[in-house]
């Protein structure tokens, strides 16, 4: 046992060696990571907290990316800022995924009428831009924090993997080895999760990657536009906030740079990582990539 | 067969503008908190000064007239056939202004910056991407390909925040924000439109930078196919230029599927520039959001919702209504 999850591990460090895209992006991740849990011990984050250190400050020895308006140091924010919106991307990824995993799952495996509501409900949800219905939730929940805002943007981010996974399990359902399941009497519940369930969890991975850069794009843009969570100081927050006290136009750079450079190594990272898994999933893409 | 799939289409296009309608009826119905209690806790905050007994006056009167005293049922129904008429409501922070006339002011502002930028993108998108697929192409096209999925991945208002810093804050080559100099008045003039396009170059480059990789890769992909067929062997071998082959005959048959991503694109407009506008105060569907936000003008951020959710819904209809005339395989 143990030895053939070793062998699983050589094989993947080994494809992840083979696949600089996968590397890079993996690289990207795990520094961001690496920032948000070493960070706070070489930092003092409750500097991240208001007023707790001169206003406006250009980046010096004592404060490397500066203070912004509200009293902040800015190292300190993109410290306890960069885990938040992780958290609130593979949170709201998880929760999306696993829910459209469910539904592509049954409405793949059972058909018939489960099939056609479940679908018409996906093929609908799809047509509407999901920030819309955002922010009619946002604007009417007052105090919202990391874990709400990843839970709203979660029930909007289920479609994509429904759709997939059901094209995927209709053509699985009809493999030879799900009849001989099912001629050996197999229920469909150990069906579905020992048969079917293995064969789909490499396409359910790389829509996780897909579902958390899609909520924190979705996330980003609410907190941009005000509503994220007032109190804690995530990086599209901390956006907000710099463009809300006009930041750019004071010349106060440090303000607002770091939280972006953040961004675009999360999303540039997420986005190799997901191009890198659907080559993995999908092989005939690997020769044009 | 052809009706079947007309009507189905039609009654989920109804389905999602009724679905859109009641979100925006029983969401905020579902939140703690009373709409008139807001509003007397707002005059109140203001200082308006009241006797607690005129209060309860007040409130019933404000009910009557927002129609709070019916039944929920009675309220759903006019809710929602007052959306379908289009008629989103007062706007609290344009008063008495409607939303639907703030909606009309904003749109063209938001309509022309996105399908302008939408067609450049689409444009260079596809000319690149055909480029990198062609194997007599100078060998230098094949470095954009990781520029481009880079550049795709950053979203477009964080880029735009970058440019503006670069070109409108240091080099002061172009305006920092806006759709025109402010003390111009709109008109039909070649002053006028020289101001336009200055303000909306640097939003614009952020939306075209940010999407041309999407085109450019998705039309690689179709090319690498095209340049397989037969035909393509055929016209090489009758000796056609090369730039023919190039534009008539592979590059033409590889934008027919683009094309239909153009529309869908083209339909999402409104809903793509929301963030790019508050980015550069433009003063679009985006900038009405924003500012509706800011100053908890619901009716407003509704209205804004559902309109977003409207114009999609009609631009994937027609997309899909369309689509059978093109290509006869979709209707079975």
């Amino acid at each position: 046992m143990l030895e053939n999850v070793l062998l699983h591990v050589k094989s993947a460090i080994s494809y992840i060696w083979r696949t600089p895209k996968l590397l890079l992006g993996l690289a990207l991740l795990l520094s961001l990571l690496l920032l948000s849990l070493v960070g706070p011990y070489i930092v003092d984050v409750d500097k991240a907290r208001p007023i707790s250190v001169p206003t406006r400050k250009p980046p010096s020895a004592e404060h490397p990316l500066g203070t912004d308006g509200g009293g902040r140091d800015m190292l300190a924010v993109i410290i306890t800022g960069t885990p938040q919106t992780l958290k609130m991307g593979v949170l709201a990824g998880l929760v999306g995924v696993t829910l459209g995993t469910s539904l592509g799952l049954i409405a793949g495996y059972f058909g018939g009428r489960i099939d056609m509501i479940i679908s018409t409900a996906t093929d609908t949800m799809l047509t509407i831009p999901p920030l819309a219905i955002l922010l009619v939730v946002a604007g009417s929940v007052r105090a919202m924090t990391v874990t709400d805002m990843a839970i709203i943007i979660a029930l909007l981010s289920w479609m994509f993997p429904a759709r997939t996974i059901r094209a995927q399990v209709l053509s699985l359902r009809e493999q030879p080895y799900v009849h001989m399941a099912r001629l050996a009497g197999l229920g469909d519940i150990r069906i579905i999760f020992e048969e079917i369930m293995p064969n789909i969890l490499p396409l359910a991975a790389a829509s996780f990657v897909g579902a958390t850069s899609g909520a924190v794009l979705a996330g980003i843009g609410l907190e941009v536009l005000g509503l994220g969570p007032q109190r804690t100081p995530t990086l599209g927050m901390t956006i907000y906030w710099a463009q809300l006290y006009s930041a750019l136009i004071n010349g106060l750079w440090w303000w607002w740079l770091p939280p972006i450079i953040v961004l675009i190594v999360l999303f540039v990272g997420l986005f190799l990582v997901s191009a890198a898994l659907d080559e993995f999933v999908n092989p005939r893409l690997r020769r044009t990539g | 067969m052809k009706q079947a799939y007309f009507i189905r289409r039609l009654v989920m296009f109804f389905v999602v503008v009724v679905l859109a309608a009641t979100v925006n009826f029983i969401i905020p119905r579902l939140m703690p908190g009373d709409p008139i209690g807001a509003v007397l806790e707002e005059l109140r905050a203001r200082g308006a000064g009241m006797q607690s007994d005129s209060e309860d006056e007040i409130v019933a009167a404000y009910r009557a007239r927002f129609g709070l005293d019916q039944p929920i049922h009675i309220q759903y129904f006019r809710f929602l056939f007052n959306t379908l008429r289009f008629d989103l409501g007062y706007s609290i922070s344009y008063y008495p202004s409607k939303v639907e006339a703030a909606l009309l002011r904003a749109l063209p502002w938001t309509v022309g910056l996105l399908a302008i930028s939408t067609l450049i993108s689409f444009a260079a998108g596809s000319f690149f991407g055909a480029m990198m697929a062609w194997p007599r192409a100078p060998g230098f096209m094949q470095r954009f390909v990781p520029m481009f999925m880079i550049l795709s991945a950053v979203p477009y208002y964080l880029l735009g925040l970058i440019l503006v810093y670069i070109f409108a804050f240091v080099m002061r080559l172009l305006p920092l924000g806006g759709a025109y100099s402010s003390g111009t008045v709109p008109e039909l003039s070649l002053r006028f439109l020289l101001d336009v396009i200055k303000h909306g170059a640097l939003p614009a480059l952020s939306i075209v930078l940010t999407s041309v990789g999407f085109w450019a890769l998705s039309m690689r992909g179709v090319m690498v196919t095209v340049l397989g067929e037969d035909y393509l062997t055929l016209a090489e071998a009758k000796g056609l230029p090369d730039r023919r082959i190039f534009f008539a005959y592979a590059m033409r048959n590889a934008l027919l599927p683009q094309v239909t991503s153009l529309a869908i694109a083209l339909g999402t407009v409104t809903s793509g520039a929301v963030l790019v506008e508050v980015v550069f105060n433009y003063p679009g569907i985006g900038w009405l959001l924003y500012n509706a936000l800011r100053s908890s003008d619901y009716y407003m951020v509704q209205g804004v919702a559902f309109f977003l959710i409207l114009t999609v819904a009609v631009s994937v209809l027609v997309v899909d209504l369309i689509y059978p005339l093109l290509d006869p395989r979709i209707e079975r």
